[in-house]
């Protein structure tokens, strides 16, 4: 604005969880400081059931500016604003960011008991589909991500599990192959 | 004297009784596990009365995704079971059936009772386990489905389990897939594992090759997500 710089959002989602760890990570100075290296000029912290609350900020100092809300219906607006996601473990919003095309970041919650979690944005992360990091590591991850390397998430495609279905129970496998067509 | 060999000979018969009922339903035992994941030999010409059970969030997206390939007019008429608790996923399945222009005999809804609300203990699990086998099987005996597609979690469990027994008694044959969510990439969920070691479920798919991997009789179907 003051400055005439594009607005480029950081939007950080803990979906219906209690992620404090993530949230005072994205709230220091040095990682307000990267995102501002890397060009994004606003911050906005989506913190669920989580108690700690960051600093807001209007960024008139030449910083990041900084807002939070807790929920909102409306995620996919901010998911679709924003320029770089970052996100906790949960599928429901790394499957939605994927599918919108936008560079995730996604922070594993390692206080989680049960955390099959961690599998499935670690995989990914191998399959050079999102950014992987801990909330301990996330100013290294973000100083050193590269979003160019990352690779678009393909489609999905059900047909083989209705195909083996079909098969098993005996049904022909006509209405298939006219779908191929 | 007389009395006490009608006795003996009444208790030797009951015993016999006995004896026969635990092996035929040991050898009902053998043939419905025998027959468990083997695909049906005979042409299918008719439609399936099919059960889904949802599982929450996810797991009925990932089920959504999947019911939009299915060749509906083959799966008719379904019927969606998902948790008490849980009140999205049946709102999701009307929506769906909705955006099919199904009439509305084709599709019914119900609500189960969990063996399992996320983060209860395991102990106290026992007791609202079989509190849930009960309902589910009230529910398969109303539904007598033939076909039962769920994807986890807990809530398909009980329903399996009473569709097994309904087997086992001959009253209605179900066949059973379960799709893992794609969030489990290395290891089974504890309802997919059930189903799996248990041989309940006549196919089970996996979203990820190494998954297959470490469960060769599980299918590597790619992602639905």
């Amino acid at each position: 604005m003051e400055s005439g710089l594009t607005r480029r959002m950081v939007f950080v989602t803990v979906g219906t969880t209690c992620f404090d760890a993530l949230v005072a990570a994205v709230d220091t100075a040095q990682v307000k400081e990267q995102l501002w290296k890397k060009g994004y000029t606003h911050l906005l912290i989506q913190m669920g059931r989580g108690s700690y609350v960051p600093t807001k900020s209007l960024g008139d100092d030449g910083s990041v500016a900084v807002d939070y809300f807790t929920f909102s219906p409306s995620i996919k607006d901010h998911l679709r604003e924003a320029s770089l996601i970052i996100s906790h473990a949960g599928s429901g919003s790394i499957f939605e960011t994927l599918r919108l095309g936008k560079p995730l970041v996604v922070v594993v919650n390692e206080d989680l008991m049960d955390n099959h979690q961690s599998e499935l944005a670690e995989e990914l992360a191998e399959r050079k589909h999102l950014i992987c990091a801990r909330p301990q590591t996330l100013c290294e991850t973000i100083k050193n991500m590269d979003l160019e390397s990352l690779l678009p998430y393909p489609p999905a495609d059900a047909t083989p599990v209705a195909q083996l279905i079909n098969g098993f129970l005996g049904f022909p496998d006509d209405s298939f192959s006219q779908k191929l067509e | 004297m007389p009395p006490s060999i009608s006795n003996s000979q009444s208790i030797a018969a009951a015993i016999t009784a006995v004896c026969l009922v635990i092996l035929l339903l040991l050898l009902r035992f053998a043939y419905v596990t025998y027959r468990t994941g083997r695909p049906h030999r005979t042409p299918q010409r008719r439609r399936l009365r099919t059960l889904i059970v949802l599982g929450s969030g996810g797991h009925t997206a990932e089920m959504i995704n999947l019911l939009e390939v299915l060749p509906k007019e083959r799966f008719e008429p379904r019927v969606y079971i998902a948790a008490a608790t849980d009140n999205m996923s049946l709102q999701k399945a009307r929506v769906f059936e909705s955006s099919l222009g199904s009439q509305v005999e084709v599709a019914e809804f119900h609500q189960v009772y969990r063996s399992r609300e996320v983060g209860q203990s395991y102990l106290t699990s026992v007791g609202t386990t079989i509190f849930a086998i009960g309902h589910a099987l009230w529910l398969i005996f109303q539904i007598r489905p033939e076909v039962i597609i769920c994807n986890g979690p807990g809530t398909c469990i009980p329903l399996c389990i009473a569709a097994f027994f309904f087997k086992l008694a001959g009253l209605r044959w179900s066949s059973i897939f379960y799709v893992e969510s794609i969030a489990r990439v290395r290891k089974l969920s504890l309802s997919g594992l059930l189903l799996y070691k248990l041989h309940l479920a006549d196919q089970i798919f996996v979203q990820w090759p190494q998954l297959q991997k470490t469960y060769p009789k599980a299918h590597y179907v790619g992602r639905l997500m």
